[in-house]
């Protein structure tokens, strides 16, 4: 059932639900169903009905504006564009390796971004669904009231993105959209008084960290069979790895698996991205459809973010983070985690693993060094990839020589993530929707599903130029002259 | 006894053929400007220096200071006006300031701060106008470009090229360039030039510098632009 929800076939017969706006995500979304006279599902499709169009209009635009010009895709995870951007302009500039000092003041950065994207992901955005159930009152079922009834959690929540948001500051300039990152290094180190602010707070950090982990796990565990169904989907998985296989943000090797963990690729270059994934277009979203390119459109559509890479990476090298992955992985009893809340608990390893990892930077004299920046020969295209907070960010750049941008592709996180969402969505209908009047907590878990993969939707938007269109003429009497049809191909018909 | 006027109160003195601007800059005084340059004969045409002496507004670069007047350089209507002609500089041009690598050491930014601009206001116009990068040295953004003229100015009466001129009138007005195919490449121009470093925008950028100075430690990040002063008395230091 889960499968044949994406189109109906006498689509004009039946009822249109529409859920709209989506709460609680950032971005405008909508979800519509289409029921027969029994309330049985027929479709369900997630649209991304915002247009972004970013690749377009930075085409003509120099190349090192990039890093601080992209980035205001997104005010949740600015940084990962931010530093995608950078990865892609190091090599436009010809630089394959920074300098240790800049290498480190990035990955911090990103440590910083993914904890505080994670941390209001987790405690701001979702909590509510977890902490009170998913039928709650949604009066009561939001931030609010996890203030007024857990105010210790919703407190660590704040303080822990305000930990994050400390820390890109600290690299970048500013909390949000700072201008840390350039071509080949970055335009600061950190101050030794710099790195004792963010030492004084990160024990309390660590503790918050941990108690999160916790938490998430005996929510999973107390209802299991819930938990372990609810949106699931068998995907196949695509994420960084590092050259050991172990878990990495920042740079690595791509990593993907199918549903059952067996390898489809390990250890790819991410210069060469664009012969393992395309992209399908379809007509009524405009976001697009990634799929790996050895399994083709049907059967080649992944899932990144948190689950994706806590199931693809061998370990963490972090030792609390690793404790919690092996618990993760036992749950799984040999078979990667496929439920959508489980998202949740590898997004709280992933904290912990950043608060970790951000303790260890910070004892580094390389973040107090002066060799900031690299320079090579200009080269013509620049591709940057990374794990964004919600899964692999691809940027690809050309650049004219004079050092113009012709033409860019993002993939971002959330459009790699979206035929798993409407798989998940279409799980949910299937199994909690279908046959029942629909009343708002029952449809609030398609929300449950989209707000376990991504609470922004907005930075996914630009078919720019793709999106079929059907034109039809009519004289003054209504009567049809003409019809004029573009399709997804761009091919156009009369 | 040396002549004085009244700038908001308090007296400035001045010599005779001095204007309002050239005397309050002397005395310590900030009156907010965009194509003034001390370096070049005084334009009068960006207004953002206006001020008002007995109900009559007047550039304070262009009038000529006199025994006893009284001017007002800091009313409440005065920067109500200086707000209106920033918001139009503003909307005329694409000033796309949080993605600008010359925000925060900007003097059309700094300006629009000192005078309490929050908010363009007008409607945009979004021109459409492609960046010039073909010279190896210095791109121009004309985007960015709001027809001071220092540029012009510079290259014709200092460095003696000609490199730049304004064409076409009123809302057609535009930055051009001196060469057979109308790109700075092709002409004349050298980053050492006098007019590489006079623009008080980000229209005229060294390439490829970008954002290489932190947030915090740019020209106008601590203290406004009324005591830091003009962006070109600290491009000298840099380039």
């Amino acid at each position: 059932m889960t499968t044949n929800l994406e189109t109906a076939r006498h689509p004009e017969t039946l009822k249109r639900v529409c859920i709209e706006p989506l709460t609680r995500v950032e971005g405008h979304g909508k979800v519509t169903l289409l029921l027969d006279e029994d309330n049985h599902v027929k479709q369900a499709r997630l649209h991304i009905v915002e247009f972004r169009g970013f690749e377009k209009f930075i085409q003509g635009r120099p190349y090192w504006e990039l890093p601080v010009l992209v980035q205001r895709l997104c005010g949740i995870c600015p940084v990962s564009h931010h530093l995608a951007a950078a990865k892609a302009c190091d090599r436009l500039i010809g630089v394959d390796r920074l300098t240790p000092t800049a290498e480190k003041v990035r990955r911090l950065m990103h440590l910083g971004q993914v904890l505080q994207s994670h941390a209001l992901h987790f405690f701001h955005l979702s909590s509510p669904d977890l902490l009170f159930g998913i039928d709650d009152a949604v009066a009561h079922r939001n931030i609010v009231g996890v203030i007024r009834d857990h105010p210790e959690i919703a407190m660590q929540g704040v303080l822990l993105r305000k930990f994050g948001q400390e820390v890109i500051r600290v690299t970048s300039g500013k909390r949000v959209h700072g201008t840390g990152a350039l071509p080949g290094g970055v335009n600061k180190n950190v101050s030794l008084e710099e790195r004792d602010l963010l030492l004084a707070e990160i024990d309390r950090i660590l503790d918050w960290a941990e108690k999160g982990v916790q938490l998430i796990k005996r929510i999973i565990l107390t209802r299991p069979d819930f938990h372990y169904r609810f949106a699931a989907v068998d995907a196949n998985t695509l994420s960084l790895v590092a050259p050991d296989g172990a878990f990495e943000l920042y740079d690595g090797g791509l990593r993907a698996r199918d549903a059952q963990g067996e390898t489809l690729f390990d250890h790819a270059d991410d210069q060469g991205y664009a012969q393992l994934i395309h992209e399908e277009i379809k007509p009524w979203s405009y976001m697009k459809f990634p799929f790996i390119v050895a399994l083709g459109p049907e059967q080649g559509w992944y899932r990144v973010g948190p689950l994706a890479r806590v199931n693809n990476c061998a370990r963490f090298h972090t030792p609390l983070a690793e404790q919690e992955r092996q618990d993760f992985a036992a749950a799984g009893e040999g078979r990667p985690l496929q439920a959508a809340l489980t998202t949740h608990w590898a997004r709280m390893i992933e904290l912990l693993h950043c608060a970790e990892a951000i303790g260890e930077l910070l004892a580094d004299p390389d973040l107090q060094g002066t060799d900031l920046r690299c320079d090579g020969p200009l080269q013509t295209t620049g591709i940057g990839v990374l794990e964004a907070p919600r899964g692999t960010l691809f940027h690809h750049y050309e650049i004219d020589p004079d050092g113009l941008v012709t033409r860019a592709n993002l993939i971002v996180s959330t459009t790699n993530n979206n035929q798993a969402m409407n798989a998940s969505i279409r799980r949910v209908a299937a199994d909690d929707l279908d046959g029942h009047e629909l009343t708002e907590p029952l449809l609030n878990r398609i929300e449950v599903a989209i707000r376990a993969y991504d609470p922004c939707l907005s930075c996914a938007t630009h078919a720019l130029g793709k999106m079929p269109l059907e034109l039809e003429l009519l004289d003054a009497e209504g009567q049809h002259v003409g019809r004029l049809v573009r399709h997804a191909d761009g091919s156009i018909a009369l | 006894m040396s002549k004085s006027f009244k700038l908001d109160g308090r007296a400035i003195p001045f010599e005779t053929g001095q204007t309002i601007m050239d005397a309050a800059l002397a005395a310590g005084v900030y009156i907010p400007h965009l194509c003034h340059n001390p370096e070049f004969a005084p334009h009068g045409s960006c207004r953002v220096c206006l001020v008002d002496i007995g109900g009559r507004q007047v550039s304070a670069c262009t009038a000529a200071a006199s025994e006893g007047m009284e001017v007002d350089s800091s009313s409440e209507a005065i920067q109500a006006t200086r707000r209106a002609i920033l918001q139009m500089l503003f909307v005329e041009g694409n000033h796309v300031c949080p993605a600008c690598e010359k925000s925060g050491a900007c003097q059309l930014q700094a300006v629009a701060y000192y005078a309490g601009m929050l908010a363009p206001h007008f409607t945009h116009f979004f021109p459409r106008r492609p960046v010039d990068a073909s010279h190896s040295d210095v791109i121009i953004d004309f985007n960015r470009c709001i027809l001071c003229e220092l540029c012009v100015r510079a290259s014709r009466d200092l460095d003696g090229k000609r490199v730049f001129a304004i064409s076409g009138r009123g809302l057609e007005s535009h930055l051009v360039i001196d060469s057979p195919s109308g790109l700075l490449g092709d002409s004349s121009f050298a980053v050492g030039d006098k007019a590489a470093h006079v623009c008080p925008t980000g229209a005229i950028l060294p390439k490829g510098r970008g954002y290489e100075t932190p947030i915090g430690e740019r020209l106008y990040d601590r203290e406004p632009i009324s005591i830091v002063g003009d962006v070109r008395a600290h491009e000298e230091e840099v380039v």
